[in-house]
């Protein structure tokens, strides 16, 4: 892998069905693009046939859609590589077809300083993969006491804020986290777990947890921390987004701040609306993850919450672990999953399922996201980068260790059948992922 | 001399603890008083015998040296005896409480009590229990009156008025009493304010005080006739308000670059002492075309020449009052 010096050539994708949820289409047609952009969309441009000198690509009646945005993943890079590197990220995203990515600042060192988000920039353009992008840190070292230097951050390219795998819990902190923020209008992201609550425990609290013998991590652990800073982004205008909600509560109490008109959003990962808290099942370490998979009720609630629109996006929450943190007693395993070799298919569960139309799941993880962090793609629109996916949304395959590209093996999906598969992935023009058959 | 008198020689109040409350005319009085004065310490005999026999005590509860210098100066080149107490040297080490000390200090019969003190509210707790006159000089994050009439006279020789100015204030506006006597002063005598800084160095719903409020330098100040920098008050500071020096001067440092949004020929104020390369670039501050930064002590001299001589007249009268 190298820098791409090459301009892309003209490039007609024809006999597609068309799915651009920012502008509510689902039609067939094709997509006419030239160099790093989309130069025209829609079911007549090529009335005539495709103009000469332009490369043809038959999508043959696939789905062809923007490229996934997905915002919270995980790199090991810098820092933990036998975990994943940003190559395999790359590698793992463009075959998961997503285009952008966001990463978070739990590296070592740490996103909090110019030069780590810089170096990750420069690694990252080398590999020419999916376009990773990175949030800095709320607090230096992540240690939740001092404000990292978020402006001078920003200025380098981090899209939003956050203290990543760890909650943020001094109130006076988050209180000064946000009104710094808001200075600048930036959007802080917040892990809503009370750590106090959740200190020791190992999955969600209940009756599983009970008959497993294992440590509980109670709903109210993330409640608590949601209403609470609910309250101060009201008392300070910040911006503050969720990430990855779990629980039915979580979800009623964004759903009202929502409803009063503050400007809070939040996201759930797949994880959280296909499975509950049985994949734990007989003390399953890849169904360890952090927010513990919830109770059937909390499940059918975070899918109700992305129909009514309280959730405003999905995220892989990718989150690499070898198997030396996961083949392990399930109290000494690590948190977390990989995700974004199965955010597509899993995401297409809530249409299979009869909970959604496609265009509306595809938003989700595509202009949604992006407009979350102001970022660019997720629309297949003129002028638009030509950051794009071919993908058939029928074709089944099997979640196996094999069949992923990431570093990584856990995913909390693991021999899962599932349904859609991404045949080509563009970014800028260039097509970086073709599925072998 | 009644309350809200229109009478434009006289200061109708025996203290004076802040500007809120001070009409136009009283401000008004006191500057006019100032200009008096300000030719005054530009001649080779300075001294006046107008504070003679009058005891002035300089209480410190805070370190100070410009202020505590410029109140002596004033007092002794109007004749009266000064003494200064710093909180080292007094009895507030032992354990005496703040009203103790007042009652001590009011036996030995002052004229004056000119006080700074860390806590805000101090100074009229302590106005209240003795017989004499209180200047503040500054309580905690509440008032600093004399300096806004300082910054006030220095504006109003430049400009010839404060009337329809556009002043913006940067930076630490939380812990400020000069931003906020300054406030006060301004919007009395008709200026138009703006605060700028980060959202976290401004206090809560302080845009109720009739300031827009701005988080950006460069819209804050465009069009500005007055850029007032106020220092970092980093002793005051309990947690972090901000990340780092670098970042807070990066983006609320007065630099020409941001200047350049001002008019071209805004006044550069700063009420010292100045963290060169914080709040403030060295060249700014040092820029002899605008900064306005030394002429302001000038002014702190004569401004509080003019609230000693104003605040003793009316002593006379008060002490005739209570024998």
């Amino acid at each position: 892998m190298s820098v791409k010096d090459d301009i892309p050539v003209r490039t007609a994708y024809i006999n597609a069905r068309i799915i651009d949820p920012s502008s509510n289409t689902d039609t067939p047609g094709s997509v006419l693009t030239d160099g790093e952009r989309i130069i025209d969309v829609g079911p007549r441009i090529f009335n005539e046939g495709p103009p000469t000198g332009t490369k043809v690509i038959d999508c043959k009646g696939a789905c062809l859609a923007p490229g996934l945005v997905d915002i919270r993943v995980q790199s090991g890079e810098p820092g933990q590589e036998h975990k994943e590197t940003l190559a395999t990220l790359g590698r793992a995203a463009v075959s998961g077809g997503i285009t952008s990515m966001v990463c978070l600042p739990n590296t070592d060192p740490v996103i909090d300083d110019m030069s780590t988000l810089e170096f990750i920039a420069r690694r990252a353009r080398l590999h020419g993969l999916a376009k990773v992008y990175c949030y800095g840190a709320i607090t230096k070292g992540l240690k939740g006491s001092v404000l990292a230097e978020m402006g001078l951050l920003a200025d380098s390219g981090a899209v939003a804020f956050t203290d990543g795998l760890k909650s943020l819990a001094d109130a006076q902190v988050m209180r000064r986290a946000l009104d710094y923020a808001s200075t600048f209008d930036f959007l802080i992201v917040q892990h809503a777990e009370e750590p106090d609550l959740a200190n020791g425990g190992m999955m969600n609290a209940g009756e599983t947890a009970t008959r497993l013998g294992l440590a509980g991590i109670p709903p109210l652990a993330e409640v608590i921390m949601v209403e609470r800073d609910i309250r101060l982004a009201e008392m300070t205008g910040g911006r503050l987004h969720f990430a990855h909600l779990s629980t039915a509560e979580a979800i009623s109490a964004v759903r009202k701040a929502k409803a009063s008109g503050l400007r809070i959003t939040c996201d759930t990962a797949p994880p959280y609306f296909a499975l509950n808290e049985l994949a734990v099942g007989d003390y399953r370490t890849f169904a360890k993850l952090s927010p513990p998979l919830r109770a059937e009720i909390d499940r059918q609630a975070v899918i109700t919450g992305l129909l009514d629109g309280t959730i405003d996006a999905i995220a892989s929450d990718h989150t690499p672990e070898d198997e030396e943190s996961k083949r392990l007693p399930f109290s000494e395993a690590a948190f977390g999953g990989t995700g974004l070799e199965t955010l597509l298919s899993v995401t297409l569960e809530l249409v299979h399922n009869k909970h959604m139309e496609l265009s509306k799941a595809i938003g989700l993880v595509t202009h949604k996201p992006a407009q979350l962090m102001g970022l660019k793609g997720g629309k297949l629109l003129p002028n638009e980068p030509a950051d794009l996916i071919i993908f058939d949304p029928e074709i089944g395959w099997k979640v196996t260790e094999q069949s992923l590209h990431s570093k990584s093996k856990n995913s909390p999906f693991d021999g899962r059948p599932v349904q859609g598969q991404v045949q080509r992935t563009v970014i800028d023009g260039r097509t970086l992922f073709v599925h072998e058959r | 001399m009644q309350e809200g008198s229109s009478d434009l020689t006289s200061f109708p109040h025996r203290h004076l603890l802040g500007i809120e409350g001070l009409s136009p005319d009283q401000i008004t009085v006191l500057l006019d008083r100032s200009e008096i004065y300000v030719d005054q310490n530009r001649q080779v005999n300075k001294k006046k015998t107008l504070l003679r026999g009058r005891t002035i005590i300089n209480l410190f509860f805070e370190n100070s040296t410009r202020t505590r210098t410029s109140f002596e100066l004033a007092g002794k080149r109007l004749g009266g005896d000064v003494i200064n107490m710093s909180v080292s040297t007094s009895s507030i080490k032992k354990g005496e409480t703040l009203i103790d000390t007042a009652m001590t200090l009011n036996a030995m019969h002052p004229d004056v009590l000119i006080v700074r003190h860390p806590h805000s509210g101090a100074v009229k707790l302590l106005s209240e229990k003795v017989n004499c006159a209180v200047i503040n000089a500054g309580d905690g994050s509440h008032e600093h009156p004399t300096q806004a009439l300082l910054d006030a006279l220095t504006i109003r020789r430049r400009r010839g008025t404060l009337q329809g100015l556009e002043v913006a204030i940067c930076g630490d506006i939380t812990h400020s009493r000069v931003a906020r006597s300054n406030i006060h002063l301004l919007l009395t005598m008709g200026a138009r304010v703006r605060l700028i800084a980060p959202a976290t160095l401004l206090p809560t719903d302080i845009a109720r005080l009739g300031v827009e409020v701005f988080h950006d330098m460069a819209s804050g100040l465009e069009n500005c006739d007055i850029v007032m920098m106020l220092r970092l008050q980093q002793e005051r500071m309990q947690g972090g308000f901000f990340p780092s020096i670098r970042e807070y001067f990066t983006f609320f440092g007065l630099d020409y670059t941001k200047l350049a949004n001002a008019k071209a020929d805004a006044l550069i104020m700063h009420p010292g002492p100045m963290n060169r390369g914080v709040e403030i670039d060295a060249e700014v501050a040092d820029d002899f075309g605008r900064s306005v930064i030394r002429e302001q002590v000038e002014m702190g001299v004569a401004v509080r020449m003019a609230c000693l001589e104003v605040l003793t007249e009316n002593l006379g009268q008060t002490m005739l009052r209570n024998t």
